[in-house]
């Protein structure tokens, strides 16, 4: 391809990249134009080859076919270091930094000289773009914003002039956002192009001058977000408008499911995360959502609800399941009492990778009639396996597929699906749409709405601020192991859920 | 009195040396996420080959040249199962580890038994005639200041240089390396390569310098004692040679406290330095946050990049 006389060439031009896994085609053929300055958001559903492509950008795998063209020559990025060279950076959606050692020291990895000189032009960088780090510190004392300031420093630090972006607000609170935005402006107006990558439409439509839709691997459109609306980019991304969930007024009874009161927790672990006097409330009949920054506490409270770390016995009634004490007890013994649990970690916690889903089925509904005698009843687990599978749509070949062979989103729903068949009492899950595509996630939101509707007590963590806010009915934020009081969802704006995230809710107490 | 106290001080670092070498080398490789258990093999086959080769030849450059090299040959085949294949690390450090012990046997089987002259040790002038000083510290062999030398600069490398950054990351989320375009695999197998060579020239030393002569089974469990000590210094090579010299020392301790005439039953000193290994194993992993920061996290887990 020739470019005219006079016009300077695309700075990134891809053509004809394709890239398979076995059979499994993940890039079929994509073709994508960036010029200097353009932030250029790439959507589409999980799957839909979106990482594939940023990793072949970034050199991370190379493709079966096609060419990457860069200022108008044809380039090889054999690895991620080929990539810096010419200028190509990388945000990852789960960070690349290492815990154990200091911001400096982690930069110096992938940036020439010395540490005191790389101390100096971090603060730089960081006075520049107001990202404000600590150079010394050392990584396992970070958020996950500063973590991410880190990230973006580390790319700036190598000059480029395109930046890759994976989902980088998935983990932010709303004022981070707004910061991490004016940062990525400030690039743009000096020349950085950049390739977004969120499930966010909103946030594409105020940021993204452009936008490629992936579907199955293959660029199936494109639009300008500056344009087009949310429904109009959700249709083209999955076809159909993003439903949400019908929600009506909760009508909780009095009596509470799930009581937590002035639960604190020392984690042995010295970079796990601790509990510091926790106390809830969740009754039948609503869904109680905990907001907040992953890393906050979630998870070593999910594991102490769960049962997976077990209290002494003189704190078992700081946890309890109507009026049982609870706190000293196995797993087991919980959801004899009719609490199912769905933890964040599909493969390992919620299902066994190796074994199918008919026996996945059996190792937490066993309690439904699957089991007689201690001998498996084989056509009630059957049963139970496919009204699983039909019921949640988990697209898989059948209850002996193994579990380790599904997606993630498709994992998911079993899981939940599973759970919400028992009819629990009490449910208690982590994360239910991470990692789903956005139809797929309003399904399952749907789901947990209509259990509510059924008077199950749903206690639900999730890092997912528009989740909480779609279906929760009272709303708890977690910061630094502290949990704040509830307010309702709906007196409550994202504004002040979004102040609570950053630690501030004492104040908030104090003022009401 | 006085004699026995420089005896046990300055003949633990002779003890200490064939320790210190292999721990260092077993720490990096543990560093970068590989578990090699295969120490107590590789130390025996070195020892083997040194032997025969220095009693034959008379050449103990050559001895300790081919000692080495039959060390890192046995290293290469537990590269090619952990690296290539992914098998269990355990499963094949204690495999080739077995196979070491093997070779050794069979390389010894006309030696056995026989002895021969150590080397001279290093005497500077002026120095090993200071008093005390000069007995413990400047009497040594060469390999014993080599040893120490070793620890002290793999501590300066994996503290102070970017490539000892790069292999302690790579030990701790090598996926995230590997994103970041470091070749995880190569890095793995030159610590692999590292580790070999120091057991090798720990074994190597046993047999000719520190009880110059053979018989099966004269490596008696260092190899062990190096896995052990590399978690006794939480992976730090200072710490390390600490405990190497500290375990040196109580080696020694048996022969010196019969020297002294003290009746302690002798089943008491022997074990005297597993029991200090586990009581200092219980003490140092109190502090959960040193081991946290310094040992390797994906210890074990074997590491494949996709294409």
């Amino acid at each position: 391809m020739k470019t005219k006389v006079g016009e300077s060439p695309p700075l990134l031009q891809l053509r004809n990249i394709t890239k398979r896994y076995g059979t499994y085609v993940a890039n079929d053929s994509v073709y994508l134009s960036l010029e200097q300055g353009q932030i250029c958001a790439i959507l589409g559903e999980n799957g839909a080859g979106k990482s594939t492509l940023m990793k072949t950008i970034y050199g991370i795998q190379q493709p079966d076919e096609g060419e990457i063209v860069w200022n108008g020559e044809k380039v090889a990025v054999t690895s991620p270091s080929v990539a810096r060279d010419l200028g190509i950076g990388m945000v990852f959606q789960h960070f690349s930094l290492f815990e154990t050692i200091s911001v400096v020291e982690n930069i110096s990895l992938t940036v020439p000289g010395s540490l005191p000189d790389l101390s100096e032009i971090i603060s730089q960088k960081a006075n520049e773009y107001g990202l404000h780090v600590n150079p010394d510190a050392p990584v396992h004392g970070l958020s996950v914003g500063e973590r991410q300031r880190v990230e973006i420093i580390r790319c700036l630090m190598q000059d480029p002039k395109l930046l890759i972006l994976d989902e980088p607000t998935s983990v932010l609170p709303p004022h981070s956002v707004q910061q991490l935005f004016g940062t990525l402006r400030k690039l743009s107006e000096r020349g950085v192009a950049m390739l977004y990558i969120s499930h966010k439409l909103e946030e594409i439509r105020d940021l993204c001058h452009c936008a490629v839709v992936l579907r199955q691997g293959r660029v199936t459109g494109t639009a300008n977000p500056r344009q087009a609306t949310s429904a109009e980019l959700a249709r083209l991304m999955i076809g159909q408008a993003i439903p949400t969930a019908r929600h009506a007024e909760a009508k909780p009874s009095c009596e509470p499911a799930l009581t937590v009161s002035d639960l604190s927790y020392d984690n042995p672990d010295p970079l796990g995360e601790s509990l510091d006097s926790v106390s809830m409330v969740v009754r039948p009949g609503e869904i109680v959502g905990i907001a907040g920054v992953s890393g906050n506490g979630q998870s070593t409270l999910a594991r102490l609800l769960s049962g997976e770390i077990r209290l002494q016995s003189d704190m078992a009634s700081r946890i309890r399941v109507f009026d049982r004490s609870v706190g000293d007890t196995q797993p087991g013994m919980r959801r004899e009492l009719g609490v199912t649990f769905v933890p964040e970690e599909r493969l390992g916690r919620a299902t066994v990778p190796a074994m199918s889903l008919a026996d996945n089925v059996l190792l937490t509904a066993h309690r439904a009639g699957l089991v007689r005698k201690g001998l498996i009843r084989r056509r009630q687990q059957a049963d139970f396996a496919d009204s699983c599978i039909s019921g949640m749509d988990v697209r898989s070949r059948g209850r002996q597929s193994i579990a380790s062979s599904l997606s993630g989103g498709n994992l998911q729903k079993f899981v939940l699906g599973r759970e919400i068949l028992l009819e629990p009492r009490i449910l208690i899950v982590s994360q239910p749409t991470w990692g789903i595509d956005v139809g797929a996630a309003a399904m399952v939101r749907q789901k947990l709405v209509d259990l509510r509707d059924t008077g199950t007590a749903i206690l639900m963590i999730s890092e997912e601020l528009e989740e909480i806010f779609e279906i929760s009915d009272r709303i708890h934020v977690m910061y630094h192991g502290r949990l704040s009081p509830s307010v309702q969802a709906r007196s409550v704006t994202a504004e002040d859920v979004g102040r609570m995230m950053m630690g501030e809710f004492d104040q908030t107490m104090r003022a009401a | 009195m006085m004699d026995t106290i420089i005896f046990v001080l300055a003949g633990a670092f002779a003890t200490a040396t064939p320790l210190l070498l292999a721990a260092i080398g077993e720490a990096v490789v543990e560093k970068t996420g590989v578990m090699n258990l295969s120490v107590e093999g590789m130390m025996a086959f070195a020892a083997a080959v040194a032997f025969a080769v220095t009693y034959q030849t008379g050449n103990i450059v050559l001895g300790f040249g081919l000692a080495v090299g039959a060390s890192v040959a046995l290293s290469l085949v537990f590269s090619v199962l952990v690296l290539a294949f992914s098998a269990n690390q355990i499963v094949s450090g204690l495999a080739v580890g077995i196979l070491g012990l093997g070779l050794s046997s069979l390389v010894g089987r006309n030696f056995e038994n026989l002895t021969m002259m150590a080397p001279a040790n290093l005497s500077p002038p002026v120095l090993s005639e200071l008093p005390l000083v000069g007995l413990i510290l400047f009497q040594q062999n060469a390999i014993t200041y080599l040893a120490f030398a070793v620890a002290f600069l793999t501590w300066w490398f994996l503290a102070r240089t970017r490539h000892g950054r790069i292999t302690k990351v790579v030990g701790e989320d090598p996926a995230i390396a590997h994103n970041l375009g470091f070749a995880v695999i190569r890095i793995r197998l030159f610590a692999i390569i590292f580790g070999a060579t120091m057991s090798g020239l720990g074994g190597a030393y046993a047999s000719t310098i520190l009880t110059p002569g053979w018989s099966d089974g004269l490596i008696a469990g260092r190899g062990w004692i190096a896995v052990a000590l590399v978690v006794f210094g939480t992976w730090r090579p200072l710490r390390i040679a600490f405990g190497a010299y500290l375990f040196g020392a109580l080696l020694l301790g048996d022969l010196a406290v019969q020297a002294t005439g003290f009746s302690v039953p002798p089943q008491i000193m022997t074990s005297l330095p597993y029991v200090m290994t586990i009581v200092v194993l219980a003490a140092v992993s109190r502090n959960a946050l040193l081991i946290r920061l310094n040992a390797p996290v994906s210890l074990g887990q074997n590491f494949r990049p996709s294409k």
